[in-house]
């Protein structure tokens, strides 16, 4: 009844290729933004509940926002073209040392020509799209494998980019500026002349950045590159048949994703962990990133927010519920309980339903334009 | 059914939410990260079970602190950076004034948080561990690395081994190696020894070893193909247990091994059997063994069913434990002498803890008679003291091998200076005036 599209009719060209077609999907859209950009900081700024403390913007949506971005990144690569990936946290890492690099100066001598090259160090928000450029770059060379390979061996080769660049930012001192413990330290947050140092203003500072990214993203795979990456991926020889070219369309999701994936590690370094370690962006990163994707919906914008959304913060409500209760539990108790039931519902859910929370709502969805005469 | 499931986990949902936790007036919070999970859980279970009893101890017997009762609540970093961080999130504001200090029992969790407890105005206590350049108060002003920082260790390390040769002469030509758990905890020893390396003329290796460390077999062919003098081990959670095994497979002697004061303990050892025998670590200050204060714990604390630590009750990371609370008890208590007798700031503490100082005689009254020395904290110098012994297993227990060394500062103390202006420059901090600090 209220969800059902009749009546709302298309008359121009511009209208039927909208990027949200449905009006009601509009109006949901602009009232979550608008809650997202308005209301948490309004909540926030007037310390109402659930938004009291910083607890659950700075340890819960800050990293939820960053995480959904990056599982954007990896869903453009795994979900829409096909190419599994397992080299996610080497992207992320090397979007937060090039923004690390650039942000502080960049001095590389080069020995042999006798010559140097000398970066000042370069505004946050110019370092933070280097950074994903950077990565970009390297996604495309770690792409190149996958116009011979494919599926699993594709994953494994991925892998060597994985454990490569863990042991890159471990063991080239340069990338780290020298630090003697090896743990580096973000750049002030400062753009255009204003400081991000508040919670609220880190919020909204990530908030534009996956806005931003959702809409290219979103619109990116619904036009001719995105169905190019579809086509290879459902089935690459027809596709090729059909005078899409693989090396083209395989490559540029290479590039797409790991810019999106280098932004997001960008993100994850300077305004969520302010220092950080190799450690950070290790293969269980990578791991993390591949689950979101899969138990949000491959293919699927949506989905990376819901999968990051559910592997981000059930275990923290797992771990946080008994507390609350006041249930005597020892941590020890409340973590191995964590890890079962968390465990369980994974199980359940991809028993339940294997294409993930997205397929979840599109039923939802056709179920809600029956409502409330189902047939 | 899924409705009335759906129904049910949304009311537990909102209960979760809604139940306020039971935060008396007039108590002051303290925060435990801890880990009993994890490659690293072997260590941090005894050492949580340390810190938790003595707050108890200090609940049960004396009814808090000047009758302030202490509010705890644990929990689980599992020696992860990004969980660690989620944990310092949540404790950092709960019971009435905020958690009073907080300690990560983690380098790469120090790291991370030392920006966030500045700008949160929180105390950060790293016994023993954490930044070594965080002893200059000036520049750190919410780190407090007590009684001995990674780079103290590598100093009397460095002394134990010449005594062993007969003199600081004899280190020349030399080799000495580290191994070392390849993360800012391992890294941190690393610049004081290539300084002692230079000044000492002895040839230094860094070896290192991948996060957790249970895979050492290359490490160790290349120590056997080097044959170094000594090889320090720097290593935490199974990483420790599994050096001294890897040691005796290829042969190399245990007794020319020394482990940093976190590669000393039962856990560290008991693994390896009758292949540990011999092997040396540096003592922070205290050792094994059950001293005054165990007594009280017994009485007031296990006796009443109370107590956590049950085998650990006396073995190194418990005592540890122990001695960490105390100290932030004891902050707790020279703040309140300026502040008054109720829960404190972060920020009142932090006086608390420069101003610390706890004598012999204050130490006995404690009872930790024999298991520290007195410390004095102040603005220039965070650590407070730098003594340490060093111990041997011999199969059963720790034995104390060696006197009392203190860190020669003239070796390290340019280096603090030095890392800790890079810091103040990269963060755009300007240090403290410390003689105008009161």
């Amino acid at each position: 009844m209220l969800y059902r599209e009749a009546g709302q009719f298309k008359t121009t060209y511009a209208a039927d290729m909208a990027i949200f077609p449905i009006r009601q999907d509009r109006v949901a859209l602009a009232l979550l933004l608008a809650f997202a950009f308005v209301g948490v900081p309004l909540l926030s700024t007037y310390h109402i509940w659930p938004l009291g403390s910083d607890y659950l913007l700075r340890a819960i949506l800050l990293p939820f926002l960053i995480l959904a971005l990056a599982a954007i990144g990896v869903n453009i690569l795994v979900g829409y073209c096909g190419q599994i990936s397992l080299g996610s946290g080497a992207f992320m890492a090397i979007g937060a040392y090039s923004a690390y690099k650039f942000g502080t100066g960049v001095h590389l001598p080069i020995a042999w020509l006798g010559t140097e090259i000398s970066i000042a160090p370069l505004p946050v928000l110019a370092s933070i799209l280097l950074g994903g450029l950077m990565a970009a770059i390297v996604g495309i060379l770690f792409g190149i494998p996958s116009l011979r390979i494919k599926g699993l061996y594709l994953a494994v080769a991925t892998l060597a980019a994985q454990f490569f660049f863990d042991w890159v930012f471990l063991r080239v001192k340069w990338f780290t500026n020298y630090a003697p413990s090896g743990s580096v330290n973000a750049p002030d947050l400062n753009f255009f002349g204003v400081t991000f140092h508040t919670p609220i203003e880190r919020y909204l500072l990530c908030l534009i950045f996956v806005t931003v990214f959702a809409f290219m993203a979103k619109n990116l795979v619904r036009g001719n590159l995105g169905r190019q990456w579809m086509a290879i991926r459902d089935m690459d020889i027809a596709a090729e048949l059909m005078g899409i070219r693989p090396l083209y369309a395989k490559l540029t999701a290479f590039a797409v994703s790991s810019f999106i994936v280098g932004i997001a590690g960008a993100l994850w370094a300077f305004v969520y962990l302010g220092s950080w370690e190799p450690l950070a962006f290790s293969i269980d990163r990578s791991l993390q990133l591949l689950f979101m994707v899969i138990i949000g919906g491959l293919g699927s914008i949506l989905g990376s927010f819901l999968g990051a959304g559910f592997i981000l913060i059930l275990p923290i409500m797992l771990n946080l519920i008994p507390t609350e209760l006041g249930v005597p539990l020892s941590t020890e108790t409340i973590t191995h309980l964590e890890f079962i039931i968390f465990g369980s519902i994974i199980c359940y859910l991809l028993i339940k339903e294997p294409h993930g929370f997205a397929r979840l709502w599109s039923i939802g969805k056709e179920k809600l334009r029956l409502w409330p005469f189902p047939y | 059914m899924v409705r009335n499931t759906l129904v049910l986990a949304a009311a537990v949902l909102t209960g979760a939410a809604l139940a306020t936790p039971a935060a008396a007036q007039g108590e002051q919070f303290i925060p435990i990260l801890s880990y009993r999970t994890g490659a690293y859980a072997v260590n941090g279970v005894p050492y949580a079970n340390g810190v938790a009893d003595y707050y108890n101890l200090v609940n049960e017997r004396d009814g808090g602190i000047n009758g302030v009762k202490l509010l705890v609540e644990e929990c689980e970093t599992g020696y992860a950076t990004d969980k660690g961080v989620e944990c310092y999130e949540r404790l950092k504001g709960k019971g009435p004034t905020g958690a009073a200090f907080i300690n990560p029992l983690s380098t790469g969790i120090t790291f991370a948080l030392t920006e966030k407890t500045t700008t949160d105005k929180i105390p950060i206590i790293t016994m023993g561990y954490g930044r070594a350049d965080s002893k200059n108060g000036a520049v750190f002003m919410w780190n407090f690395p007590l009684l001995g920082t990674y780079w103290s260790a590598a100093d009397i390390a460095i002394q134990h081994v010449a005594k062993e040769l007969g003199g600081a002469d004899k280190l020349k030509g030399k080799k000495i190696s580290l191994l070392y758990h390849d993360s800012p905890y391992g890294k941190e020893p690393i610049p004081a020894l290539q300084a002692l390396a230079q000044k000492h003329g002895f040839e230094f290796t860094p070896i290192p070893v991948t996060h957790p460390g249970v895979e050492q077999k290359s490490q160790w062919l290349s120590i056997r193909q080097n044959k170094p003098d000594y090889v320090l081990v720097w290593g935490w959670g199974v990483m420790n247990g599994t050096a001294v095994k890897e040691a005796a497979a290829v042969a190399y002697p245990r007794d020319k091994m020394i482990g940093v004061w976190w590669s000393g303990a039962e856990p560290d050892v008991t693994p390896a059997g009758d292949q540990a025998v011999g092997y040396k670590a540096l003592m922070l200050q205290h050792g094994a063994g059950k001293f005054k204060v165990h007594e009280e714990i017994q009485k007031h604390v296990h006796a009443k069913g109370k107590g956590l630590g049950k085998d650990d009750f006396g073995q190194v990371l418990y005592n540890r434990g122990v001695v960490n609370a105390m100290l932030g008890v004891e902050a707790i208590r020279k703040a309140q002498e300026k502040f008054g007798k109720k829960p404190l700031t972060g920020e009142q503490v932090r006086w608390g803890l420069e101003n610390l100082n706890l004598t012999e005689a204050r130490i006995k009254e404690l009872g930790f008679e024999g298991v520290l020395k007195p410390v004095k904290i102040s603005c220039t110098d965070h650590e407070g003291a730098r003594d340490g012994r060093v111990q041997q297993w011999d199969g059963k227990a720790w034995k104390v091998i060696s006197g009392w060394y203190t860190a020669n500062q003239a070796t390290t103390e340019p280096l603090v200076k030095d890392i800790s202006a890079k810091y103040a420059a990269e963060k755009k901090i300007t240090p403290r005036d410390c003689s105008k600090e009161s």
